[in-house]
């Protein structure tokens, strides 16, 4: 027998409470600056929209994280080592030749990185236990951090895009002083819609991303039909790795290519905790929650907080992140857009 | 008027198959004929489902081989995998429904097309010309199997919201859809209420007269399996106790010892 949330009506109204209430907090910190007059309409609007340009690489992480687990059910803890060894790979190649060129070898090799890694690592490991296959990707992502300094160097490398540097002023019509904004942030937020809306249609139109997801719901079934499994986990670790292209190039574009890419992108936990472990518009939805989340409390929560309590100092954005994502799991732990377990008992 | 069975296109010869210490199976040997419909059937416990497990390459017997008749020859498994299962024509459905319950009822026959599709990745991403034609003939096939299945209604709907019985439908669609030598069904018929067991026997024989489809099923409701077998293996703790036409499994003292439990 079944136990579901539709057994009673008022079962599911009653699990939105916290939800809905903590989402309304969250809204109400969002446009509190706004309100009380702490902060002018253009510098509130700065402050969004850089929230948004850093959700938007956490979302491509996170989009990693989510395809690989939803397909193959490993939690890859290597994710945010896959961004640095993409964007260290483009980055020395580009320095030999064209950046388009250098994109298209990167993609090459993230491609046979991802057979390697079905054939060394999850074939063998298939069937165990989900433990092992998560100390598997943690020793993956230790490798693949070290392998990339090895292979490429370990100094801090700059990806040039070949997009202006100074800001353009838009808006400046409709808001005082108007709005500076990078032109790259511009071309990464379109890269990233890009490349989400063309995974979106290869999961729902072609016959591949029917199998895979497939696979994504049961296991079990999609092998009774044929579909190969090993070949839907190079495809999936695959596209994981070219998101880890997308996302490694525009950050190493901005900040340089460096080691700390790896640490960052591990903001990309607490966004699938948000958005929900299988859910791709969650983690895209997450990834904005918390880029926006993190920089409104940096700026507009953070001096205040000094000042009240005598504190040292800011650095709300290092763990904003994962205190939401406490807080998500508390209320919602299946995630905002998760899938709900309903068990058979 | 029912297709005459043919020759054999199953055997299974001495398998053995146990978890841990249990037997799951001991000794087990039967054939299939093609075109035939034969059924599994034995108290609780007693192997069936197993016994379809080995041959979909789920479950990997200890001893024993299965025997599949290929382009006129025969082939040996010892270790089949269910692809390898599949790729022979085998198809089959789940006693507790394993469809893709996020999919529409279309994209889940459309799954079972999967392995007959042959355009590669890069092809479909492009919709490049053959691609996009493949596609169109497989949903083609697909068409016909809902036709086939009454399902019209509901050809857009994600499975998951689909009623059980209905669900079951989709589930022997997309065993259809890849258009198999031999369908395995296990228990295609529990939880149904008479009338949706009436139609789903239906469509099995109907499987089985128009597309010539061998069928090998577990069911409990004896009243179904002696109407739509052609012939019957009772198993009772993982051993063959009676094999033959429905009428001398019935009259068979051992089976009826088996489900009434009398004492060995």
């Amino acid at each position: 027998m079944l136990t579901s949330g539709q057994a009673t009506e008022s079962a599911p109204m009653k699990r939105q409470i916290p939800v809905t209430a903590l989402c309304a907090v969250l809204a109400a910190g969002l446009f509190a600056p706004l309100l009380t007059g702490a902060s002018a309409l253009g510098f509130w609007l700065e402050v969004l929209l850089g929230g948004l340009m850093a959700g938007v690489l956490y979302s491509l992480v996170a989009l990693g994280f989510v395809l690989i687990f939803k397909a193959s059910g490993v939690f890859n803890f290597a994710q945010g080592a896959m961004v640095l060894f993409a964007a260290l790979t483009v980055a020395r190649l580009a320095e030999r030749m064209p950046l388009w060129l250098a994109i298209l070898l990167a993609i090459a090799i993230m491609v046979v990185l991802a057979i390697l890694i079905e054939r060394l690592v999850l074939r063998p490991l298939v069937g165990q236990e989900a433990v092992a296959l998560l100390m598997a990707t943690l020793g993956l992502s230790y490798f693949l951090d070290g392998f990339g300094q090895t292979l490429w160097g370990s100094d801090i490398y700059s990806i040039d895009l070949g997009i202006a540097r100074e800001p353009v002023m838009i808006l400046d019509t409709v808001v005082q002083g108007g709005i500076l904004i990078n032109r790259d942030d511009v071309a990464a937020a379109v890269v990233a819609v890009l490349l989400v809306g063309t995974l979106a249609l290869f999961f729902q139109k072609t016959a591949t991303g029917r199998a895979l997801r497939a696979v994504a719901d049961d296991h079990q079934a999609a092998q009774s039909i044929g579909i190969p499994l090993n070949r839907i986990w190079v495809i999936v670790w695959s596209v994981a790795g070219v998101t880890a292209i997308v996302a490694g190039v525009i950050w190493g574009g901005k900040l340089g290519v460096q080691f700390s890419i790896s640490q960052v992108a591990l903001k990309a936990l607490p966004v699938v905790i948000l958005g929900g472990f299988t859910s791709v518009p969650g983690a895209i939805i997450g990834g904005l929650i918390i880029g926006v989340g993190e920089k409104m409390a940096e700026v507009f929560l953070g001096p205040p907080m000094v000042k009240a309590f005598d504190l040292a100092g800011g650095g709300i954005e290092n763990w904003f992140a994962y205190v939401l994502a406490l807080l998500f799991l508390l209320v919602r732990p299946e995630g905002l857009f998760g899938e709900r377990h309903i068990d058979r008992v | 008027m029912r297709r005459e069975a043919g020759e054999v296109a199953l055997a299974i010869e001495g398998v053995s198959l146990a978890f841990g210490g249990v037997n799951a199976l001991s000794d087990v040997s039967f054939d299939v004929r093609s075109h035939e419909v034969r059924a599994i059937i034995g108290p609780n416990g007693a192997g069936k489902s197993s016994m379809l497990n080995v041959i979909n390459g789920v479950y990997h017997p200890q001893k024993g081989t299965i025997k599949l008749r290929a382009n006129g020859g025969w082939r040996e498994f010892h270790d089949m995998k269910p692809h390898d299962a599949a790729v022979m024509g085998i198809a089959r459905t789940f006693q507790n429904i394993a469809l893709f319950k996020g999919m529409s009822v279309l994209d889940n026959l459309m799954t079972g097309r999967n392995l007959r599709m042959h355009s590669g990745i890069l092809a479909q991403a492009l919709r490049i010309g053959p691609a996009e034609r493949e596609e169109i003939e497989h949903r083609e096939t697909v068409e016909r199997i809902i036709d086939f299945l009454e399902i019209q209604a509901y050809r857009k709907t994600p499975v998951g919201r689909l009623p059980y019985g209905l669900q079951k439908r989709v589930d022997l669609g997309r065993a259809l859809a890849s258009e198999p030598q031999m369908l395995l069904l296990d228990e295609p018929m529990a939880g149904m209420n008479l009338e949706e067991k009436q139609d789903m026997c239906r469509f099995i024989l109907d499987a089985n007269d128009q597309l010539g489809t061998t069928i090998v099923l577990i069911e409990h409701d004896m009243s179904v399996v002696m109407d739509i077998s052609d012939r019957v293996v009772v198993l009772d703790y993982g051993r063959k106790i009676a094999d033959g036409m429905p009428d001398e499994v019935r009259a068979n003292q051992a089976v009826v010892d088996a489900y009434l439990g009398a004492s060995h």
